[in-house]
Formats: structure tokens, C-alpha cells, sequence
């Protein structure tokens, strides 16, 4: 169970022989995740690791059946490879690429939406069900089966509050990145829908911070649907300077909008409780669940 | 990227957007010969990258040449809002019948190209939203096709009823449109866009906003780039694969990921501390990093302690503990070192602190790193 990713996954990377690539193909296979296939154009025919090589996407969906993929390819071809990933139909795309043009995004989200493919990211960890399957860049040590969703907006901060919920006794049923860009291909809004439908999942630990309206969104969301599972949060980037990008390109208040502030009372007020260092998240739960 | 307003118009004159007869100058000399091709009077507008110039006597109307060199004279050099001014644009002045807004914007909610428009030009558009966002129209375009001609009328007839000037305000949109897509921007805008006593429209101030991760398409805009001291800082540690943004406390902190390195300012300050930098060495495992960060922490003077804030996933610990203590000894650091290594290669990382007989302060979990920072950060001049 959990969303988005199980052990019944074929994952596809796309920049399989590229540097980071290759590295986190090993890291992902030892795990136990389904890779069926990689593509690096020009290295079609050859094999990786015990994984074939196509030169197209089409290919290797074709040959594998492959229905999730994960780009590591260099920004100023990655948007091309979502692309061609959106065009061969994949159903689920894990962009972990930092860089690449918000036009491209755009224009990919447009497509996607006319092919019904999901595209997770890009600039994202990517995307862990605990004990079936990792997708991306996620330190798998940290994480544990269990019934915690986590979402983010980052990456070694969801680390951190991760292991702070293990620590507290909890696993996680879904954990992932949704990228740290202005635009991205899944928002806070699509998981907690997806956490809801999830069977394992009974509470959302929600990691957001500064910049769009993300946060606020997801806040409207809970309160209008009258959400029924806890959800819990850490805003990050109280501390940050106006009209600076603090490190992700979307991480930026600008004018008076995307501030930290705004986002944590839009939770508060709808009873989400914040946590204001990430050590709290552990102890809300035990609240939460050791209580009842 | 943010340009300057002479840039902006440049790359709206290249798709056809009327400006006014304008050039940019340097010295009060400069600024009179440019005024003598214009013909008076002219308009003169300091060129910096902040909002607002206008009312601390950033823009001027000059009407005789003594005028030019005067105000010339004064906004060289002015400072607004922590800027110095060193170019000045130089424009006819138009005789303003009335003034409009005209913008795109990425929008992230819709992840689509957003047009705003409205009939009060001239001012701020962030307190014409708040105050009366009913006077903003707005229309979310399909990527797929771009701005179609009665999408623009549409919006145009929402600022007019005059045909006449309906079409030229919706021409104008769909080339601003086109300028937006061009050079990557995530904001194009004309405010305002003026309608002259004789009848024509002119882009009196533009404002364009570049996408930093689309700017490898854009050689040519390298060359627009006009750096603040603080932001030549920020572009050097960029070039060393470091997002590095200086602020005012005292305690440094070297930290692996954005979100991490936010959420350790936050922390230092939940603790009553003040953090001197927000410092993200990125995903990568390079020891070199560790070296260069330290660098720019040290060029704040005002840094008392210093903390390693790193939870390794694919940053390693023992490359950065191995970093850390070369760093130490070629950069011959005096400050306080609190070190937090969790992750890949803890084990690894924290014997090579163990081992290299330096004086480190090392913590397991933030809240102990923040404190122990703020409490050895006390007390030292």
C-alpha cells in the first residue's frame, strides 16, 4: 500500500549511465525497487548493473512495460527527457533534475495533462513507500514501514523530520519530495487527497515553506473537505529575508506574499498543528496516537 | 534575474512595443547630450533594482538643459534603499491623458502564464490588488496556443470602450506576451502604459524579471547583469556551488540542503540566537565545498561561532569532517566549531573529527547544536 510507488512499480531511469544516475540506480536496486530499464540515448544494447539500456523512451516501454520514471538527466536536457517520458505514457515521473527552466515546466505540465501522465518535481528527492520501493535519492536507512504520510517541499529536511518520526515509533506509509521550484508538477493538495484514499496511512505530516501558496492552499483543502485524517506541519524559513531565493528557486517571498507567517496561521486556524522546531512533530504524533 | 528598467525596454522594443525616445547616461555630461537628441522636455529616472524610486526623488522632470545637469547631478550617486544609483535613463516626457497596467506573470498556482491588466496604472500593482482587486482583470492563458487576438480584446475592452484604443492595447498584450516568451522571464510588465494627449500609447516603465535556471538559452543576457556588493557575494559562492545569503547575526552555519539550512536560521533563532548566514553546500560530497564555505562565513567579521549543521544522504559525513579539518588548519580558524554529523557515514565522519585533536564541539540533534552555538557565540568580541 501506500501511494504513488509500491513493490508492484516498474521504474524506468532515464540518465541511467550518467554520474548521479548510475549511483542511485545501485542505491535504488539494492532497496528492492522493480528497475526494469534505463535509457541513455546513444547506449542502446548495452546492460547496467543486470538492466537493459534502451535508446528511446518508446523502447524501453515497450520492451519492459516499464510505468514509472526517474529523470537524472542534466537540466538543460531534461526537459526534453519529460517529455518524451510524457509522450511514451508513462503514468508517474520523478524529476529529481535541479534547474530547469519554468517555462519548460509549464509547457510539460500542459502536456501531461492532456496525456495523463503525473510528474513529481522536478528539483525533488523523489519518493520512498517503505519496505516496496524507492524512487530517487531518499537516504533509505532513516525510513520505516508504517502510518505516517510525509510530504515536502524539500530534501534534507525531510530527512530530519523523518527521523524524528521513526525515532518516535512511527513509519511512514508514503514519504516523498514534491520539489523545491515555482512550478511543480504535484502539490500538497494531490497528496493529502491521496493519503486520504490510502488504507495504510493515518495521519499527514505536511513539511512545507516560504514562498507561493502552496501551504495556504492545502490548508483551504483540509477545512472544505473536512479532511479526516490528523495533519501535522513545519513551515520552514521563518527567519528568511524578503525577495531573497533561500537556495530553492521557489523559496521566495515576494511583495507580501509567500511569507512563513501567513502560511502557519492558514494551518493554525484550521486546527493543523505547526510545529515550530522539527523534533515537535515527533511528540505531536505520540499525542495523537498514543493517547487514543 | 532582475534587469534594469532601460534592459526591459529594449527587449520590448525588439518585439515591437512602443517606447518613448529614451537613453541611459552615466555622467551629468552624458545625460545633457542625450537630452539634446531627445529634445526637452525629458524625464530622468534613476536605474536600480528596487521599487518605490520615485518617491524619494529618483525621477525627475527636467525642462532646460540646467535642469538636466542639476537633477542628473543629484540622482547620480543618490542612494535608495541601500542602492547606489550609477545609470540614469533619460526619456521624453509624454503629456499623460491616462495610465494603464499591462503584465504576465508565471503563475504557480495554475503552473500557467497569468495576463493582469488594469485601469490604474502608475502605482504600485500590489496595493491596487490588496485594496481594490476588482480593478485588476486577469486571464489565465493555455501554453498551448499563447494569448489569441480575442483573448486580448477581451481583456483590452476592460480597460476601454473605444475600439480605436481596444486594439492597440490588445496588440500591445499579445507582443508582451511574446517578450515574456522569448527571454524566459517570470514577469513582464508595462506599468504604466500610457495614452498620450495625442493619442498614442507608449510604454513609459517596464519591468522584467529573468529566469535564473533558463538563462544558459541567453548568453547575451550575461551582459545585463548589474551586481550589488551583497549580490556579487551571493554569485561567487553560486559559482562554487553554494547558496550562500549573508544576514545579520552571529552565528555561521554550514548546512546540506535549502530547506535544512532555512529550518537552522529558524532554529537559532527559536533559541534566542541570531543567525549570521543561511548557507546550503548543496547535495554533493566535494570536501573542496566544506573549504570555500568556510570562506565566506569568514568574510563576515561579525561571525562568533560557527555550526555544522549536516544530515548526510548524499552528502557523506566522513567528506565533510575531512573538509572540516583541513579547512581549519589552511584557513587557521579561531572560532568555536559546533559539529552535528547524522547520516551516511557517521560513524566515519565523527572519528575523523575524533582523531584530528581540533577543538570541536559536537552535537546529535539541532536544538543541542543551536544552543551550543548560541551559548559559545556569547561573550566573544
Amino acid at each position: 500500500m501506500g501511494v504513488l510507488v509500491s513493490k508492484d512499480s516498474r521504474v524506468l531511469v532515464q540518465g541511467i549511465t550518467g554520474r548521479d544516475g548510475s549511483f542511485h540506480t545501485k542505491l535504488m536496486k539494492e532497496y528492492g525497487t522493480n528497475i526494469v530499464a534505463g535509457v541513455t540515448p546513444g547506449k542502446g544494447g548495452e546492460m547496467f548493473e543486470g538492466i537493459p539500456v534502451f535508446n528511446t523512451v518508446v523502447e524501453a516501454v515497450d520492451e519492459t512495460g516499464a510505468d514509472v520514471s526517474v529523470i537524472f538527466v542534466p537540466a538543460r536536457f531534461a526537459s526534453s527527457a519529460i517529455f518524451e517520458a510524457v509522450d511514451a505514457r508513462i503514468k508517474l515521473i520523478v524529476a529529481i533534475t535541479e534547474g530547469i527552466p519554468v517555462k519548460d515546466m509549464v509547457s510539460i505540465m500542459r502536456f501531461a495533462e492532456d496525456k495523463g501522465s503525473r510528474v513529481i518535481g522536478p528539483n525533488c528527492p523523489g519518493i520512498i513507500t517503505p519496505g516496496e520501493c524507492k524512487v530517487g535519492i531518499l537516504p533509505a536507512s532513516i525510513f520505516k514501514k508504517g502510518r505516517v504520510g510525509v510530504v515536502s517541499r524539500s530534501g534534507t529536511l525531510t530527512y530530519e523530520i523523518v527521523s524524528h518520526i521513526t525515532a518516535a515509533g512511527f513509519g511512514q506509509s508514503t514519504a516523498l519530495g514534491i520539489g523545491g521550484d515555482p512550478v511543480i508538477g504535484t502539490r500538497f493538495v494531490d497528496l493529502l487527497e491521496l493519503f486520504r484514499d490510502d488504507q495504510q496511512t493515518e495521519a499527514v505530516v505536511l513539511i512545507g515553506e516560504i514562498g507561493g501558496s502552496d501551504e495556504e492552499d492545502a490548508a483551504r483543502y483540509i477545512k472544505e473537505t473536512n479532511y479526516p485524517l490528523p495533519v501535522f506541519s513545519f513551515i520552514a524559513g521563518r527567519t528568511a529575508p524578503k525577495g531573497k531565493r533561500m537556495g530553492h528557486a521557489g523559496a521566495i517571498i515576494s511583495g507580501s506574499s509567500g511569507t512563513a507567517q501567513s502560511k502557519i496561521e492558514s494551518l493554525k486556524e484550521i486546527g493543523v498543528k505547526v510545529a515550530k522546531i522539527p523534533s515537535e512533530i515527533g511528540r505531536f504524533l505520540k499525542e495523537e496516537f498514543d493517547a487514543g | 534575474m532582475k534587469i534594469h528598467e532601460y534592459q526591459a525596454k529594449k527587449i520590448f522594443e525588439k518585439v515591437g512595443i512602443s517606447i518613448p525616445k529614451e537613453g541611459v547616461a552615466t555622467s551629468p555630461e552624458q545625460a545633457m547630450g542625450v537630452a539634446r537628441d531627445i529634445g526637452l522636455p525629458v524625464v530622468i529616472k534613476a536605474q536600480v533594482h528596487v521599487g518605490g524610486r520615485g518617491k524619494v526623488g529618483g525621477v525627475k522632470l527636467a525642462r532646460t538643459e540646467e535642469e538636466v545637469k542639476e537633477f542628473a547631478s543629484m540622482i547620480l550617486g543618490m542612494d535608495i534603499k541601500g542602492l547606489t544609483v550609477r545609470i540614469i535613463l533619460i526619456g521624453q516626457a509624454i503629456d499623460i491623458e491616462r495610465e494603464l497596467y499591462l503584465g504576465v506573470i508565471t503563475d504557480r498556482g495554475s503552473n500557467r502564464p497569468v495576463i493582469m491588466v488594469s485601469t490604474e496604472g502608475g502605482v504600485d500593482i500590489e496595493g491596487v490588488a490588496k485594496k481594490t482587486p476588482e480593478k485588476i482583470h486577469r486571464f489565465t492563458v493555455d501554453p498551448a496556443y499563447g494569448l489569441l487576438p480575442h483573448q486580448a480584446m477581451n481583456l483590452a475592452f476592460s480597460l476601454s470602450s473605444e475600439v480605436k484604443e481596444t486594439r492597440k492595447i490588445a496588440t500591445t498584450l499579445q507582443k508582451l506576451y511574446q517578450a515574456y516568451i522569448v527571454a524566459d522571464a517570470s514577469l513582464a510588465e508595462i506599468n504604466p502604459f500610457v495614452l498620450s494627449r495625442d493619442g498614442n500609447f507608449y510604454a513609459i516603465d517596464a519591468k522584467v524579471v529573468l529566469d535564473d535556471n533558463a538563462l544558459f538559452r541567453h548568453p547575451d543576457y550575461e551582459k545585463m547583469r548589474d551586481f550589488t556588493h551583497t549580490e556579487k557575494i551571493e554569485q561567487e559562492a553560486k559559482e562554487r556551488g553554494l547558496s550562500y545569503i549573508s544576514m545579520d547575526g552571529n552565528i555561521g552555519c554550514v548546512v546540506n540542503g535549502a530547506g535544512l539550512a532555512m529550518t537552522t536560521m529558524d532554529v537559532i533563532k527559536h533559541f534566542g540566537g541570531e543567525p549570521a548566514n543561511f548557507l546550503d553546500v548543496g547535495g554533493s560530497s566535494d570536501p573542496q565545498k566544506v573549504r570555500h564555505a568556510l570562506q565566506f562565513l569568514l568574510i563576515d567579521e561579525g561571525v562568533k561561532s560557527i555550526w555544522f549543521n549536516i544530515f548526510g544522504g548524499i552528502t557523506r559525513c566522513d567528506d565533510i569532517a575531512l573538509g572540516l579539518v583541513s579547512a581549519v588548519d589552511e584557513l587557521g580558524i579561531d572560532l568555536p566549531l559546533v559539529v552535528r554529523l547524522i547520516g551516511t557515514n557517521e560513524k566515519k565522519g565523527k572519528k575523523i573529527l575524533a582523531e584530528s585533536g581540533l577543538d570541536i564541539h559536537t552535537v546529535e540533534t539541532m536544538e543541542e547544536g543551536a544552543k551550543t552555538a548560541i551559548r559559545l557565540s556569547e561573550g566573544r568580541k
